[in-house]
């Protein structure tokens, strides 16, 4: 599984029959601070996602089509999920907390939490 | 899936008899403003796409699913014809910008 972001959608008449009904998503895998991890993949959607929301993917075929309600589909990407929130326990690497703002990235491990000593 | 541009085909006389009658389209995989990125991919069809024409296509054990209960041994199938492209430009600036503040 991995983060993504929605940043469009597609629309096909020629497709595979049981894509029919089917919302297929652009969806651009980021990584933990929110930047941009390689091109932007089609995934259908499992969870009435939007654009703008940062989303859960799946790139399993059995995932994927379980997610859409369907017993086998030429599928292998899937959202199954929006995020509300992500939250680091150990101290992030450097650049990333300053990379959250803009990025709507990762919520930054609080300062006591990495600072305990035994 | 992945979004991709038909740009050529291959014709194979020496096969296996699960790909008798498949189509073998050469892909370029795209982004989503068109422009190629990564390596060609040989895909089977199950659209009728044809050349220069923007698909998506699947890749994996999935592949091979359209074409049930034939026995097909592929790994790339394109699965659908793209019409239209909606893209947000503010969504791809919020995944941009992440991306410069950190490098």
């Amino acid at each position: 599984m991995q983060i993504g972001l929605v940043i469009g959608d597609l629309s096909a008449t020629q497709k595979h029959v049981s894509h029919e009904g089917k919302t297929m998503l652009l969806v651009q895998p980021l990584g933990l601070d929110g930047s941009a991890l390689g091109n932007p993949v089609v995934a259908v959607d499992g969870v009435k996602a939007g654009v703008g929301d940062r989303v859960l993917l799946v790139y399993d075929g059995f995932a994927a089509f379980t997610a859409a309600g369907l017993k086998q589909a030429p599928l292998d990407t899937a959202v199954i999920g929006v995020i509300d929130r992500v939250e680091l326990f150990s101290a992030a690497p450097a650049g990333v907390s300053e990379a959250l703002a803009p990025a709507g990235g990762v919520t930054a491990p609080k300062q006591q939490h990495k600072q305990k000593t035994p | 899936m992945q979004l991709g541009r038909v740009v050529g085909r291959i014709w194979s006389s020496v096969k296996n008899p699960g790909l008798e009658a498949q189509r073998l389209l050469l892909v370029q995989p795209v982004k989503p403003d068109l422009s190629a990125s990564g390596k060609i991919v040989i895909c089977t069809d199950c659209t009728g796409a044809g050349t220069d024409e923007v698909v998506y296509w699947v890749r994996g054990r999935e592949a091979s699913v359209p074409f049930q209960p034939g026995e097909v041994p592929t790994d790339a199938t394109i699965v659908g014809i793209v019409d239209e492209l909606h893209v947000d430009a503010n969504a791809v600036g919020k995944a941009e910008r992440g991306r410069t503040s950190v490098s």
